[in-house]
């Protein structure tokens, strides 16, 4: 089975987010809960169709991701551009933020 | 410039408070996005991959300083430093909060802008000639009859759900800049043998998954009966237009399906009962909003000629601007100049806030206030002089704006693809950017002459890449991008729909694939005066072929 993880975009700025595992709605996707068997999946599922009337979140789905290196990393492009920004503006999204992390981390 | 009276504020005004309370209806919970996504669709507010998309309308393309100045401001403060200006002649923000929309429209009302009917099934912004009002081959200037479209147009009630939507085109000049043969309705403004203003009326062109070039329905309709003949097609359309699938829902389908002479004869019967009825518009009227769009008072700058001369021979940089893009004025003392939003390299279309700041200065100064949106996503100032001409570049060319390549190449469309869009297949912008540095340089540009790319993300064909001289439409392919060319298109008088030569090619090998084609162009073309497109209307695609694919019985 791919491994999976639940997605949507946030209503209030429309920023893509991933549920983790306490519930609660993660602003990177390495912070998602990943669906590894069926049992997990089903969960995923129930929290798909519950989400569906949660107001922090709109357009709701799940998405096939694979483990590289310690990350998770989308099969679909699209996804790949979602969990990162866009290719074409390294200084904008996830991308950005998390690379001002990585320099705060060298930094400190 | 059109100015609101006290209506049009009032109304812009009431419509952001509603989508206000709107907005606070859905983050509380009290009512659900199926029911709020057409409400903030009204107004211009998408949903997209990273974050919401707001679409603002520029009607006609013609901007204030004042207005670009605060689309400036928006980006700085709401979004994330710059706008991508679009084939619509419209601006759009790639990041703003759902909760800023309404004070973001709130500050756009406030100089007259907003986003009403940029999505959904209405009527679109009206688009026009880029170079309204000002070309030296201009018969009269299209925006006044935009603007009485668009305040017929705005919350018609008649036409607010319509099958599908609506785009009007309207162009007043003998070569048509506006793509009119792409729109739903196409004007070209004329005049008749008598002398009297009229259009030719176009009805059915459009892109998307079914591209098709309108049809001429009409050879003279007299100006006064615009709105009559206007409401008696979308009539038509909005009675028989097919409701059951969106994919055929365009005008274009009705048309196709009806026949033109069928569906001409049901519009023409229409409006017998409207002519000379409420609708027909009185010469007051016409020249009541013609005066908003008067020539401003431009005075005596001859003795730029002289200046401009020397000038050019003194810096060659700036005189293969100039050659490349100012174009004649009405007044012989001044020059129209295109602001290239396509530095090599760059995203096309796209302006960072100080860049807009900076446009809307020199346009204060060197324009008469006046700045315009094309729909190859430049910019326009409208009335430089040409002794100013040589400031104005300084200007530009200190923050990227005077690349000299209006026309050329290098000057790509591309819509925002899959680095932004939720309907995309693949990336558009990347492809613009690696096909930009492999012609960057200005010698080979200009012995390419005059050629057209324009490319999409995927079938809806935001990017023309259906007219494009060539277009690069994006699909996907076993997870992965491919790329498919059209060759032939075009979105002038003599629109036409591109030819698709054959299987796609990787992202790797996109750029090579063009090269390929216009290394071919260059090698059989019978002078370097033959353009790209004559060229290919000459020997067709089979030559073009050959080079991509090998030899006909190898090709795939
Ligand atoms: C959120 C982003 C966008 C969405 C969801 C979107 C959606 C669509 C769709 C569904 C169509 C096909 C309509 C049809 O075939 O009936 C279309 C066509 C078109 N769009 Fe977009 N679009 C987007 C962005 C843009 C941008 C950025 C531009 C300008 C650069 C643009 C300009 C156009 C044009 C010129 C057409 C083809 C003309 C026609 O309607 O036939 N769109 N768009
Ligand atoms: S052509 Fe497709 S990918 Fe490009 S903006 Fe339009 S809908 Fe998006």
């Amino acid at each position: 089975m791919a491994l999976k993880v639940l997605t949507a975009n946030r209503l209030s700025d429309g920023i893509a987010v991933w549920l983790g595992a306490d519930g609660s709605w993660q602003e990177t996707i390495d912070e998602a809960f990943v669906a590894r068997h069926e049992a997990a999946l089903t969960g995923l599922q129930d929290a798909e169709k519950v989400a569906a009337f949660d107001i922090q979140v709109v357009d709701v789905t799940l998405v096939d991701v694979e483990e590289r290196d310690g990350h998770l990393y989308p099969l679909r492009l699209r996804e790949r551009i979602r969990a990162a920004g866009p290719t074409v503006r390294l200084d904008l999204g996830k991308q950005a933020e998390t690379l001002a992390d990585d320099a705060a981390a060298i930094a400190a | 410039m059109y100015r609101y009276d006290e209506f049009d504020h009032a109304f812009v005004r009431e419509r952001v408070e509603q989508y206000r309370d709107q907005v606070d209806r859905r983050v509380s919970g009290e009512i659900t996005e199926d029911q709020f996504k057409p409400l903030r669709l009204m107004n211009g507010v998408y949903l997209q991959l990273h974050a919401y998309m707001l679409r603002v309308a520029v009607p006609y393309g013609t901007l204030s300083s004042t207005q670009m100045r605060r689309l400036a401001h928006i980006a700085r403060v709401y979004d994330r430093g710059y706008g991508h200006f679009t084939t619509r002649q419209n601006i759009q923000y790639n990041w703003p909060k759902l909760v800023d929309t309404p004070k973001i429209l709130e500050e756009l009302a406030e100089v007259e802008m907003h986003a009403i009917q940029t999505s959904g099934n209405c009527i679109r912004n009206v688009t026009a000639d880029h170079f309204a009002g000002v070309a030296a081959d201009e018969v009269a200037d299209p925006r006044p009859y935009a603007e009485i479209l668009r305040q017929w147009s705005s919350v018609h009630p008649e036409f607010s759900f319509l099958p599908r939507k609506f785009k009007i085109a309207v162009t007043g000049a003998e070569r048509d800049r506006a793509a009119i043969q792409t729109h739903d309705i196409g004007l070209h403004l004329k005049k008749n043998d008598a002398g009297e203003l009229g259009f030719a009326v176009y009805i059915g062109g459009g892109q998307g998954r079914t591209p098709m070039v309108a049809k001429l329905i009409r050879e003279f309709l007299p100006e006064s009966e615009l709105l009559s003949y206007t409401t008696a097609i979308l009539r038509v359309y909005n009675l028989f237009g097919r409701r059951d699938n969106k994919y055929k829902a365009r005008i274009k389908i009705l048309v196709h399906e009806t026949g033109t002479e069928e569906l001409t004869a049901q519009i023409e019967a229409e409006w017998e009962k409207l002519r000379a009825g409420e609708l027909a518009l009185p010469d007051a009227d016409i020249a009541a909003i013609t005066s908003y769009f008067a020539m401003p008072n431009l005075p005596e700058r001859s003795e730029g000629w002289a200046l401009l001369a020397a000038e050019k021979k003194r810096y060659a940089l700036f005189a293969a601007w100039v050659q490349q893009n100012v174009t004649a004025h009405k007044n012989p003392d001044y020059g129209v100049v295109t602001i290239s939003l396509k530095p090599i390299g760059g995203i096309p279309g796209d302006a960072s806030d100080v860049q807009m700041d900076l446009i809307a200065d020199i346009a204060e100064a060197y324009s008469h206030d006046e700045i315009r949106v094309t729909h190859e996503q430049n910019l326009v100032l409208p009335h430089v002089a040409l002794a100013d001409l040589k400031a104005v570049y300084d200007r530009l060319a200190g923050a990227e704006l005077a690349t000299a390549n209006n026309n050329l190449i290098t000057d790509i469309i591309a819509c925002p693809g899959l680095d932004y869009c939720a309907l995309a297949n693949a990336r558009s912008i990347p492809v613009a950017q690696e096909i930009s540095n492999r012609f960057g340089s200005a010698e080979r540009q200009l012995e390419i002459g005059e050629l057209k790319i324009k490319i999409s993300g995927c079938i809806n064909a935001c990017g023309h890449h259906h007219v494009g001289h060539i277009g690069i439409l994006g699909v996907e392919k076993k997870g992965a991008e491919l790329y498919q060319i059209t060759l032939g298109g075009s979105a002038d008088n003599e629109t036409s729909i591109g030819e698709i030569v054959g299987r796609g090619f990787e992202p790797e090998k996109i750029t090579d694939a063009i090269e390929t084609v216009v290394d071919t162009y260059l090698g059989l073309r019978t002078s370097p005066e033959e353009t790209f497109i004559q060229a290919y209307r000459r020997v067709g695609a089979q030559p073009f072929k050959t080079a991509l694919y090998g030899e006909p019985a190898k090709a795939a």
